[in-house]
């Protein structure tokens, strides 16, 4: 892909005998923004630093904004919040911005308002020794935004928020998204980037497992879907003859199908008439779709 | 113009820092408190030589300086790289357009700024105060401004091989170690090893052509014979310091030695950043 601001092509990097990424290729356009998975020590914090040029790939290349990581052009266009930072204690949350605005030659006025962005304006005048675990990675976040940088990197930026900061978290993200910055950020969890992210790429073990939408994962992962039908009083064993499944407790058949057969299924439910009192469908878990993928990790290093 | 602006915003906040954190309040006092300590307490100033009291002060105050400031230059200094490091804030910082080399001078300007602000106005204290309670000539004068000036040279030294020594581990407790090690070698034992191989010498070669050398090399005697050659006085002066008159280099290869250790700590620490991977 030219057009991305950010692409890695079959990066592989090694510490002595550990490979800590393992031949990854990933693109990210502006605009989109992606979440990279994966287990502790998968590899993520690795190669955001490798992105930023502070480690050398072993293989494979790296470009960023057209420009090769670390490179001024490259740091120009890159924002980064790592994944533990402690910012100075004594300095004020506009210190602290002010202090980055000018390391990134952003006016200190222009960066200044990002801190009512992230909600923490109110404490812009205290020491950041007084702020909450929630603040100070607001403020990482407010210093990440500075100078609507093309590309952010964000190694666990929600670790430790609550949802509801959360979400305004991600809100924050989809503004800047929308203005074209590209985002890539690591998390550990599926069900917190529903419909907040427009790409995940799973790693294990360094190598990247599987990469594409929330759908398209589910669909991939190919995992049942469990149908639960709660039969009339005295009409279980009719439905449970004419559907097949497995009868549980009194009233209830459940099925499992996959993606593609639910329509099918719920075909023939809807013939079985006033037989049927009530319909559950569970889609799968997102956690189930992300041990899937985890699980196809442990088979292939077994291999 | 960005770099200049980048090193500016880096140095104003380890000044701004040092400001909080009381390390300014706390070093000036200790410079004011011991240059008194030293001017009116034990062996002070007696009769007929009050009006050298400054000439006299700065003479034996140089001896305490290559005690005291380098101590306070790598305390403030140590934990410039490796804090960073260690808080991950290095990380954030070297993902910005500053290059390694902006990083290290203009926290080495805030930490210099830190201790000269603590010499200048800790020592200007004390001589103002023997100024007014002993009075002063020019001669006492000058001493005074050139011990003053020639601290700040010598905080400069070890400002710089302190932020050497952060750039080396990746803790600060690894840090604060190595620094406490490199003054206890560079200041106290290195003396103590060069007067033990003059006793054991006894005017051999040793002592007649290298050891000068050996003295003038180590940047605390460099100062302190500075101070001392240039200083006209007929005070007994023992051990190490008897050098001071009969030193066979001009008196001027002090000042040199001094720049060449700034520049190599300087340098040195520039090389040490540029292999730290954040
Ligand atoms: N400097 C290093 N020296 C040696 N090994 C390293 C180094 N940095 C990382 N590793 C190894 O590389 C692997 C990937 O580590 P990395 O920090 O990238 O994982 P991660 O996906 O960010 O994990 P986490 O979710 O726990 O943050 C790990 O096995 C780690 O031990
Ligand atoms: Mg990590």
């Amino acid at each position: 892909m030219s057009d991305a601001i950010l692409s890695v092509e079959d990066l592989t990097i090694r510490f002595g005998a550990v490979t800590a990424v393992d031949g990854v290729s990933l693109a990210v356009a502006p605009s989109e923004r992606v979440a990279l998975l994966g287990h502790n020590g998968a590899g993520k914090s690795t190669l955001f630093k490798t992105v930023l040029g502070f480690l050398t790939p072993t293989g494979g290349r790296i470009d960023v904004a057209g420009s090769t990581p670390g490179s001024d052009a490259a740091r120009r266009a890159v924002s980064y919040l790592p994944e533990q930072v402690v910012f100075p204690k004594a300095l004020t949350g506009a210190e602290v911005l002010t202090y980055f605005a000018r390391l990134k030659g952003v006016s200190p006025e222009a960066a200044l308002p990002l801190l009512d962005t992230v909600g923490i304006a109110a404490a812009a005048h205290r020491a950041v020794g007084t702020y909450s675990k929630g603040m100070r990675q607001r403020l990482g976040l407010a210093q990440a935004l500075i100078g609507s940088p093309r590309l952010l990197l964000l190694d666990e930026p929600t670790s430790g928020l609550d949802p509801v900061s959360r979400r305004e978290f991600y809100e924050v993200l989809e503004a800047s998204a929308r203005a074209g910055t590209a985002v890539l950020l690591s998390s550990h969890s599926l069900s917190e980037i529903e419909n907040r992210i427009d790409r995940i790429a799973i790693m294990a073990r360094g190598a990247l497992r599987a990469e594409g939408s929330l759908a398209e994962l589910s669909r991939r992962a190919g995992l049942p879907i469990r149908i639960r039908v709660e039969a009339a009083a005295g009409r279980a064993d009719a439905v449970h003859a004419r559907l097949g499944g497995e009868r549980v407790n009194g009233r209830s058949v459940v099925l499992t199908c996959r993606a593609d057969e639910k329509v099918g299924a719920l075909g023939r439910l809807a013939d079985l008439g006033a037989d049927v009192v009530d319909v559950d469908i569970a889609l799968p878990d997102l956690d189930d779709v992300y041990r899937h993928y985890s699980a196809a990790t442990d088979e292939g290093a077994a291999r | 113009m960005n770099g200049l602006d980048r090193m500016a915003a880096v140095a104003a906040t380890e000044f701004r820092l040092a400001l909080r954190n009381r390390w300014v309040l706390l070093s000036t006092l200790v410079f004011t408190l011991f240059a008194l300590a030293l001017a009116f307490l034990g062996s002070g100033p007696s009769g007929a030589l009050k009006a050298d009291a400054l000439t006299l002060t700065a003479a034996s105050l140089s001896t305490l300086t290559v005690y005291l400031v380098p101590l306070m230059a790598l305390l403030v200094s140590y934990d410039s790289i490796a804090g960073e490091i260690e808080r991950g804030t290095l990380a954030l910082v070297l993902a910005t357009p500053v290059k390694r080399g902006e990083l290290v001078l203009a926290k080495f300007c805030g930490h210099l700024a830190v201790l000269t602000l603590a010499i200048a106005v800790g020592y200007g204290i004390a001589g103002l105060v023997i100024a007014v309670v002993h009075g002063a000539n020019p001669a006492g004068l000058v001493a005074w401004g050139r011990l003053v000036a020639t601290a700040v040279l010598l905080g400069a030294v070890f400002v710089a091989l302190g932020m050497l020594l952060s750039s080396l581990p990746r803790q600060t407790g690894t840090a604060a170690a190595m620094a406490i090690g490199a003054w206890l070698v560079l200041v106290v034992l290195y003396d103590l090893a060069l007067l033990g191989a003059v006793i054991v010498d006894q005017g051999g070669v040793f002592t007649k052509t290298i050891f000068p050398a050996l003295v003038l090399a180590n940047p605390g005697d460099a100062f302190r014979l500075y101070n001392l050659a240039l200083i006209e006085s007929n005070a007994p002066i023992a051990g190490l310091d008897g050098l001071a008159h009969t030193l066979p280099f001009p008196v001027s290869s002090a000042l040199v030695v001094l720049a060449l250790w700034l520049f190599a700590g300087l340098a040195g620490a520039w090389a040490l950043t540029r292999r730290i991977r954040p």
